[in-house]
């Protein structure tokens, strides 16, 4: 056990809305042990930045966090005191946002930032931060480090600020690292260098890391454990292998058909699509969240909600009642047994 | 390898006896821009010399990284900002005296975000009907049917005709986008990263009905993405552009199959399509974000390049075409090769 960073059980988050209550996170489960880089994955509006949040403690003012369990480093992070939450976060785990310059301040320079991310948590002498700050500049690819310490957040490119961004979540050396949406407003070439830099980071520093994204590809390269989320829930989690390579809820292979695969799909040839919209959050949703939309609903689908359930013998994971069916079938349109 | 023949910047000789919809020879733009507080103003050029012959019904996909230069030679192609040198030429008729309605008739724009290129205060209705108010000389019955017509060739429901764009999901309103673009029945659509802004399952859709209204209305399309598997999926050749300059043009199964200037091979890897297994390629492009107002010496590439050598630094490569198409770079060019080993 002394290998678990985060573990998340039961995580539910709701936002009060005017029309009621929005149903944000709804049982979100999953941990994270040392090491592992855990992926989770959904399309917009499917409560993965609100997960990332609750766990952070860093809601929006009126949102409703509860949760069986939510530990870092086996120590319980909820109902702890602000002081103890504050010096965690940054400290022993940090964030990493879409958007860098949220959380750069434009009125200081990269150099000071980068050394109070150190000096808020750690009794050094402001040399030592310095010194720091350099070393982990250079490592994350930014040369003449010395120069950019003294240019504010505006004088960097996107990519360079979302380097920044990470050498300042490394200052402390924390356990776990939870990445936002990190390279999402980046271009490919960008977005493949940030990636490849954080896998190696992770490698290097040990950390857990939570990488947050909409883009399956950027999952399947980099992931050791993917969380699939839809409206809400955890639909499907696995290994990568085991998610992309045999993928057993109907969402997330709709999902995967959708992409096209240079050498894999023919050119002009029809994608896959989903049609329908993801349902409202307010209130209930009777039944299975993706009822509205899959091709092989039933009435058993929507009569009680649907759990979790692992395949057998292994930690691959699936919330659809006709799992074992469709996959025997080949996701065929199978009649109804009932 | 194949021969290659340096040659002056014209429109690449094509295979097809398809006669070009589009054709930019030697297109430069130029901005002034500041460089901050009380100094002087120093010229930028976003696209500097593009020479691009896009035929009839052929879907060419433009790529390269943000600020390259893209969405300013669309703006150029539109006739929405004139050149600051060069020709452009839209079915056979020189750009430049062309009246700006003659050639919204011809090409027509859908932009990347579909939720602030629509305006807030008018009706889906009204905003697809707008071009033919534009182009006038229609009854509003007339209007009328030809939106309904719109928004069933697009797959919006007719209901959706009196709601606002906030009423609409993102993939809703690049249907309108699209809808708006296609009512006075262009010949060509300049796509500008159409579905970055939309999630995969919606993208697909999206995607599925440019196909579509290719095949059923014999469209040409310039695609923009930075999405390399869609430009793959979608377009029949491929332009790539790097701070300013087309440095490869080919179709598309010998760009991805056998891509040449060192600038495409770094785009190709970075395409991580969703298969386990293969890890975050090591594009090896230097972490060095190009300045456009300080434009790199000799190849403008040279300072990201995995393979610069000798002249790199000095010499600025010039286009060679071949059989394999085009593209700009020393590696290629038998004659600076032989005076580097000299
Ligand atoms: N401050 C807020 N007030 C009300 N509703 C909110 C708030 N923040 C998020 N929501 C809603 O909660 C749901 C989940 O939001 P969240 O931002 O976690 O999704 P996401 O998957 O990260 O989306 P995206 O990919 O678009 O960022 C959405 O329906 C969203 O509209
Ligand atoms: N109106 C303008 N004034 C000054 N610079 C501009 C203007 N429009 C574009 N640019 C600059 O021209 C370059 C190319 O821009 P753009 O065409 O928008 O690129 P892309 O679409 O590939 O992101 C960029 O460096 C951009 O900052
Ligand atoms: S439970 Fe039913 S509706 Fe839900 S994913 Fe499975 S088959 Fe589809
Ligand atoms: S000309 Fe030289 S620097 Fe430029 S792309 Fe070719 S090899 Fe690289
Ligand atoms: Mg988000
Ligand atoms: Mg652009």
């Amino acid at each position: 056990m002394s290998d678990r960073i985060l573990t998340v059980e039961g995580l539910e988050v709701s936002l009060p809305v005017p029309t009621g209550t929005l149903n944000a996170v709804q049982g979100v489960s999953f941990h994270v042990d040392r090491g592992e880089t855990v992926c989770i994955v959904g399309e917009s509006g499917c409560g993965k930045s609100l997960t990332a949040l609750a766990i952070m403690d860093l809601l929006p003012k009126r949102g409703r966090r509860v949760a069986r369990e939510l530990s870092l480093l086996g120590d319980p992070i909820v109902g702890v005191p602000e002081a103890t939450m504050s010096d965690l976060r940054g400290n022993r785990m940090a964030m990493i946002f879409q958007e860098p310059m949220t959380s750069l301040n434009p009125a200081y320079t990269i150099g000071n930032q980068l050394e109070e991310a150190l000096l808020r948590h750690r009794k050094v002498p402001r040399a030592k931060a310095r010194e720091r700050a350099v070393h982990l500049l250079e490592r994350v690819g930014i040369t003449a480090a010395d120069q950019r310490l003294r240019q504010y957040p505006h004088q960097l490119s996107g990519g360079l600020r979302q380097r920044v961004m990470i050498a300042m979540a490394l200052m402390t050396g924390p356990d776990l690292i939870i990445a936002d949406e990190p390279t999402t407003a980046l271009d490919v070439t960008i977005q493949a260098q940030i990636l490849h830099l954080l896998a190696e980071l992770q490698r290097e520093f040990h950390m857990g890391l939570v990488l947050i994204t909409h883009d399956l590809g950027v999952v399947a390269r980099i992931a050791t454990r993917v969380v699939v989320m839809y409206a809400g829930q955890v639909v499907e989690t696995g290994t990568a292998t085991e998610v992309f390579g045999a993928p057993r809820h109907p969402y997330t292979r709709g999902l995967l058909d959708c992409i096209p695969i240079p050498g894999k799909t023919k050119r002009g040839e029809r994608l896959g699509t989903i049609p329908g919209m993801v349902p409202s959050l307010v209130g209930h949703i009777q039944g299975c969240h993706f009822a509205g939309r899959c091709p092989f609903t039933i009435d058993a689908c929507t009569e009680a909600d649907v759990p979790l359930t692992a395949a057998a013998g292994s930690a691959h994971e699936v919330r659809c009642i006709r799992a074992d069916e469709l996959m025997r079938s080949g996701f065929q349109i199978v009649e109804s047994v009932a | 390898m194949s021969t290659t023949t340096a040659m002056r910047p014209e429109p690449a000789a094509t295979a097809s006896s398809a006669p070009p919809m589009l054709e930019a020879v030697d297109v430069t733009r130029m901005f002034m821009v500041s460089q901050g507080f009380m100094k002087a103003k120093k010229p930028l050029h976003a696209v500097n010399g593009v020479t691009l012959s896009i035929r009839q019904g052929e879907v060419v996909g433009l790529v390269g990284e943000s600020g390259c230069g893209k969405t300013t030679l669309a703006r150029m192609l539109l006739g929405l900002m004139p050149p600051s040198s060069g020709t452009l030429k839209i079915d056979g008729q020189p750009l430049a005296g062309m009246k700006r309605r003659a050639v919204a008739r011809l090409v027509q724009p859908v932009f990347q975000d579909p939720y602030s290129s629509l305006n807030p205060r008018k009706s889906v209705g009204s905003i697809i009907g707008l071009p033919l108010r534009v182009q006038g000389g229609v009854t509003s019955e007339d209007e009328k049917k030809r939106v309904h017509e719109m928004m069933e060739l697009v797959g919006l429901a007719r209901r959706l005709f009196d709601n606002y764009p906030s009423q609409l999901s993102g993939g809703q309103r690049q249907r309108v986008a699209i809808a708006r673009a296609l009512i006075n029945r262009p010949r060509m659509v300049i796509c500008d990263e159409p579905t970055s802004a939309l999630d995969v399952s919606v993208q697909s859709q999206i995607l599925n009905l440019l196909q579509d209204l290719r095949r059923e209305l014999g469209l040409t399309y310039l695609l923009i993405s930075h999405n390399l598997a869609v430009v793959e999926h979608m377009a029949d050749r491929v332009a790539v552009m790097y701070l300013g300059r087309l440095v490869e043009q080919t179709d598309t199964d010998t760009l991805f199959r056998n891509p040449r200037h060192p600038y495409t091979e770094a785009l190709l890897k970075s395409v991580l399509t969703p298969e386990p297994g293969l890890g975050v390629p090591d594009t090896q492009l230097g972490a060095a974000y190009p300045n456009p107002l300080n434009m790199p010496s000799g190849c403008r590439f040279h300072p990201r390049c995995a393979r610069r050598f000798g002249p790199c630094d000095t010499i600025v490569p010039r286009p060679l075409t071949s059989a394999a198409g085009m593209v700009e770079c020393h590696l290629y060019d038998d004659d600076v090769k032989k005076e580097a080993a000299a």
